[in-house]
């Protein structure tokens, strides 16, 4: 892969961004450790969306300023957040109940590599000196209203990370609907993958080179307001 | 007369024997007892397995229990963090066990086993290698896997609030695994930062009720292990 190409995508805010726009007014909505945390301070003007965190809080807002932390309320990647008025607390067996039973609207989360009937793997590489470890990632997966990705097109290797098949042990099968990269938007459809939006100044060419598996172009291909 | 306040953590861990299962609370440090996992150290049981969701962080609280030697394994859903070095390190030695369990799944084996139901089905983790070797049954049309109640000798739990008769409130995002953890051990242990008079909670904001409640300990100005992790700290 020649170094030009994932320089000319869009930044991680602007991924955020996009990524915003597709949630509904009134979700219920689980973000991911990472760059899907980032979603939180897009979301456009009017819609109200409420945060859950699977360690056992539900309404949370933006962090405290420094010096405010709490060590006692925090979110599931262990950072300070605050409380926005209506929030709530419950055990960790009501919050997965929440997940599991169906009851968070929208999900985002990070990937290792999207496979193109939207398996996702995003917990283990599988190497035989890691240590395994998953958190709440599989109960996401198999509960959550609408699972979308957020995530580099590529590897920091320049290796896609959306594939034909996961070669890195799995966190669910058939899960992923949409997946938002620094190049494009891309749904996953019963066919495979199909480009729906691309970054500006990005090539086709340039997106479907850098996908692991076939990709279809949408016919009202859109490129996406940065 | 219903009294189960214990004089300090030294008393209240001092039953706890080789061999035996602890849950203990906390979600990273929140929730924590760290006090109480001081007093297990003190007190010398070994051959522990403890479920817990992480492994602790720097040289202190669960952390240090595992590098006590003390812990033959752990049951868990993320065994590593920023700060966490003592559980990889004796993992990659081959020194400790590790069951890893979805977040999901390790909460609702510890309710399943606190609420007397020895095995659900659940979507979490099917078609991955969590659900190896486990039974898989469908259910109108989707596969679920079959996981196992998950019971204790023993939970050590920290909480905001106690009465003599066990009742329990929790701080904000501490409460996590607490209240059924107190469910699923035998005896549950609990450190509180304040015991009131019976009354003193509204039974409408009781989250754990006192029956689940074995012990009831209080530790006022309890430490935060992050606190003592960027002190340097280490225990004993």
């Amino acid at each position: 892969m020649s170094a030009d190409l994932t320089h000319t995508g869009l930044t991680r805010e602007q991924m955020a961004r996009r990524a915003a726009r597709d949630i509904p007014d009134g979700a219920y909505v689980n973000l991911g450790i990472g760059i899907p945390e980032l979603v939180a301070a897009h979301i456009p003007p009017g819609r109200e969306v409420v945060y859950h965190t699977e360690n056992g809080v539900m309404g949370f807002g933006p962090p405290p300023p420094k010096g405010e932390e709490d060590p006692e309320l925090i979110n599931a990647g262990k950072k300070a957040i605050t409380l926005l008025p209506g929030a709530s607390f419950f055990h960790h067996a009501d919050s997965f109940a929440m997940i599991r039973g169906g009851h968070i609207d929208f999900c985002i989360l990070g990937a290792m590599q999207v496979a193109a009937n939207g398996d996702l793997a995003n917990w283990s590489t599988g190497a035989p000196d890691a240590i395994p470890a998953v958190g709440g990632a599989m109960d996401l997966v198999a509960g959550a209203g609408r699972i979308v990705v957020i995530t580099e097109h590529v590897t920091k290797d320049g290796a896609p990370k959306l594939v034909e098949t996961c070669t890195y042990p799995l966190t669910g099968r058939a899960v992923v609907a949409r997946v938002f990269t620094d190049l494009a938007v891309i749904d996953v459809m019963p066919e495979g993958f199909l480009l729906r939006e691309i970054a500006p100044g990005v090539e086709v060419d340039t997106v479907k080179r850098l996908t692991g598996a076939p990709l279809a172009v949408a016919p009202d291909l859109a490129v996406i307001e940065a | 007369m219903i009294d189960k306040r214990v004089a300090d953590p030294a008393a209240a861990v001092a039953d706890i024997k080789d061999g035996d299962t602890i849950l203990i609370g906390g979600f990273g440090e929140a929730g924590s007892p760290i006090e109480l996992i001081h007093a297990l150290i003190d007190q010398g049981a070994r051959d522990l397995v403890v479920a817990s969701n992480n492994t602790g962080n720097g040289q202190v609280g669960l952390a240090a229990l595992i590098a006590a030697k003390r812990v033959r394994k752990m049951i868990c859903s993320y065994p590593r963090s920023s700060n966490s070095r003592v559980f990889p390190e004796l993992y990659r030695k081959g020194e400790i066990e590790l069951e890893l369990v979805p977040q999901g799944t390790l909460a609702e084996r510890i309710r399943a086993g606190g609420a007397g139901i020895p095995a659900f089905f659940t979507p979490s983790s099917v078609g991955t290698v969590l659900a190896e070797n486990k039974e898989t049954r469908s259910f109108e049309g989707r596969d679920y896997v079959m996981e196992r109640w998950l019971r204790a000798d023993f939970a050590l739990v920290k909480a905001e609030l106690g009465d003599r008769l066990g009742n329990l409130t929790y701080n904000k995002s501490a409460r996590n695994f607490g209240p059924i953890m107190c469910m699923a051990a035998r005896t549950a242990i609990v450190q509180v930062s304040r015991i009131v008079e019976p009354g003193g909670i509204d039974p409408e904001v009781v989250v754990t009720p006192g029956v689940f409640v074995g012990r009831v300990v209080e530790v006022p100005n309890a430490a935060h292990e992050s606190v003592l992790v960027a002190q340097g700290v280490t225990y004993p």
